[in-house]
């Protein structure tokens, strides 16, 4: 068996597993301690707080105004990478072909950008990561609450953007092998996500319902 | 000069001395009792991005990294990874999360109390939607119950548990009411049998501004309240909330309660105190274990909601411009948003909005039990620079609050930074402007 043969055949389905009930137990295991009801008489009705937590779902994506002179800087560099990796994991020819393969379906209508336009964004998610890094390093607050967690997620990150883009440009050695190691990266990473900081892929939506449905049943800022 | 051990009370809720190993086996029993889905989805979805320090004024004023809301979370983080947490037994064994000590406790009580009125405004900020302020109130349950409260905070909330008054004071407090009654030519019912509304006061409008309680008397009897005050339920505040004792709290919440079903009241008044209307309006039913058997409202609420019926008239103010400053508890966490300006709109108030408002303000810097703390002082007056340079920047000659807890703050801020400003009273402007 081949080292590629290996990373997209046991590696991945192993990682896959690990993933798949992984990520399932760290939701169930929060859910498991129960939710406790406020007895407090609520200032608006059931219907408005859902809609309260609905709106916090998005709205949370787009800083408020009064934060905006501290913080765009940094928010305009982490969506910027995040809708990057979006962009190449779900619309990147390859990586449209690895899931159709991966799950057996066959969705012709799925849109691809072009390879030159996914290289490029490539390159720019690459830097955006990179100025994340250093920020992450030289901002005092975010140096100090960085644990093993933020620096080992990022380290996996780059290995699966750098590998990718040796791969398309033919880089760094022999193809099979680079995407050999591109794809046990991503093995990595899968392997990783339940355990660490890559869960607020998850997490995001409860978290923000939630607290936007408490706020609003008290009618608080939000 | 005192250090910071000096300043922990050391003793638990039970009012006993704690050995080390019992105080970390206390908080280990509060972080336990308080960990929920809500808490622990709160507790996971962070990402590390830091932007909670953007919106803290604290971390703000000083651009010191340990000033970080969630870094303050830190202590009842490590304790649910250890205990509670999805892979608790995994990082158990494999020492990867070691218990919290009370050496690490100790360190984090500026974290939990000198630096962190509460406020809620990192909350606001988060994009994850972590309530990032209910894991500090959490934390500083944790330091309550192992004795690690400050004492100005832990002997204030026993204190008024046993007594209903946070300490001594030269006269009891309902002759304190009396004599303002008295002093202010106006009629303060007290200890009626039964009333419909029962009210509370803050301790510091009391003993520092009789004219709003005064002002408060006024306008119920205006408007033909049928109201009282009780001497076993006259304050407001609940230094339980403020201590992080559970246990204190329910008791001195009970107090209100059991007086205000005493003589049949269906609505408590919270005056003008924001954290008083969070531990009653918002706490009070859970922490007692049952709904409440009548309605809570703050006074400006109450008004608001008299102006709307035509109960309330009022007449204009003239000429000068007014900030106003809206008490994190009441506005931001309270949802109080409209009441104030719809008061101060009747009045015709020139209202000169700041920068950072309603829900978006910066806290006074005294709320949640940081007036109380003269260790936290030096610290409270960086942030609070930051606060009157914004309402100096309004250009408003007057300015106005509607918490007594906030406008200790400012006048303590006030006469550090010979600042030309009063803080003066909102209901206290309502009464100077009933038409009657």
């Amino acid at each position: 068996m081949t080292l590629l043969e290996f990373a997209r055949g046991p590696m991945l389905h192993f990682a896959l597993i690990v993933f798949v009930f992984g990520v399932l137990w760290r939701l169930v295991s929060v859910s498991l301690l129960g939710w406790r009801k406020s007895r407090a008489e609520a200032r608006n009705p059931t219907g408005k707080a859902i809609t309260g937590g609905a709106i916090a779902v998005g709205n949370r994506s787009w800083p408020h105004p009064e934060f905006l002179k501290r913080t765009a800087f940094g928010e305009a560099v982490g969506y910027g990478y995040h809708i990057g990796l979006f962009a190449i994991v779900l619309l990147g020819a390859p990586h449209v072909i690895f899931w159709k393969n991966l799950f057996g379906i066959s969705a012709t209508w799925w849109p691809t950008i072009p390879g030159g336009i996914i290289s490029v964004i490539s390159i720019v998610t690459i830097f955006l990561m990179l100025i994340a890094t250093i920020r992450r390093y030289m901002h005092p607050p975010l140096r100090r609450i960085s644990n093993f967690d933020d620096w080992f997620s990022l380290a996996i990150l780059y290995a699966l953007m750098i590998t990718g883009v040796l791969a398309v440009f033919g880089l760094g050695g022999r193809y099979e092998i680079i995407l050999a190691v591109h794809i046990i990266s991503f093995n990595v990473l899968l392997i990783w996500f339940p355990f660490g900081k890559l869960m607020h892929a998850f997490y995001i939506f409860p978290s923000r319902f939630i607290t936007g449905y408490k706020h609003e049943k008290k009618g608080a800022a939000s | 000069m005192t250090t910071a051990t000096q300043t922990f009370s050391r003793q638990g809720a039970s009012g006993t001395d704690l050995s080390p190993s019992e105080r970390e086996e206390h908080a280990m029993q509060a972080f336990a009792q308080n960990f929920g889905a809500y808490a622990a989805l709160n507790l996971e979805a962070c990402i590390h991005c830091g932007m909670c320090a953007d919106a803290c004024h604290f971390y703000i004023a000083t651009e010191d990294p340990k000033y970080t809301p969630i870094l303050k979370a830190e202590p009842f983080k490590q304790a649910f990874r250890r205990e509670s947490g999805a892979f608790a037994p995994f990082f158990k064994l494999l020492g990867l999360k070691s218990k919290v000590t009370v050496d690490q406790l100790e360190e984090w009580q500026e974290l939990l109390f000198d630096s962190c009125n509460l406020c809620g405004r990192c909350s606001l900020i988060c994009p994850m939607g972590i309530e990032v302020a209910e894991l500090i109130e959490i934390g500083r349950r944790g330091m309550a119950e192992a004795g690690l409260a400050p004492k100005a905070l832990a002997e204030r909330a026993q204190h008024q548990a046993k007594t209903g008054q946070p300490e001594e004071s030269v006269r009891p407090y309902p002759e304190v009411l009396t004599d303002i009654g008295r002093d202010h030519n106006v009629e303060i019912p007290l200890d009626r049998d039964s009333a419909d509304i029962m009210v509370c006061l803050p301790r510091t409008d009391l003993e520092q501004n009789p004219e709003s309680v005064a002002a408060m008397a006024r306008i119920l009897n205006s408007v033909g309240a049928d109201y009282t005050f009780r001497s076993d339920a006259l304050i407001a505040e609940n230094y339980g909330y403020y201590a992080g004792s559970t246990g204190l709290q329910k008791k001195i919440t009970q107090r209100v309660v059991d007086q205000a079903e005493k003589i049949g009241a269906s609505l408590v008044l919270v005056p003008e105190c924001g954290h008083a209307y969070t531990a009653l309006r918002w706490q009070a039913a859970d922490i007692i274990g049952e709904e409440l058997p009548f309605r809570v409202r703050h006074i400006t609420e109450y008004l608001a909601e008299l102006l709307a019926d035509g109960k309330l008239k009022l007449g204009k103010v003239n000429g000068d411009s007014f900030a106003f400053h809206d008490p994190c508890q009441l506005v931001r966490k309270g949802g109080i948003m409209d009441a104030p300006r719809e008061l101060m709109q009747a009045m015709g108030v020139d209202l000169r909005e700041m920068e950072n408002k309603k829900g978006f303000s910066f806290c006074c810097g005294g709320g949640g039990g940081v007036n109380d703390l003269e260790s936290a002082r030096p610290l409270r007056h960086r942030a609070q620079e930051l606060k009157l340079r914004e309402i100096d920047d309004t250009g408003a000659r007057r300015f106005l609050t509607s918490c007594s807890d906030c406008r200790v703050a400012f006048n303590d801020a006030g006469e550090h930074f010979n600042w030309d400003k009063k803080t003066e009273s909102l209901v206290e402007l309502v009464a100077a402007n009933i038409k009657e």
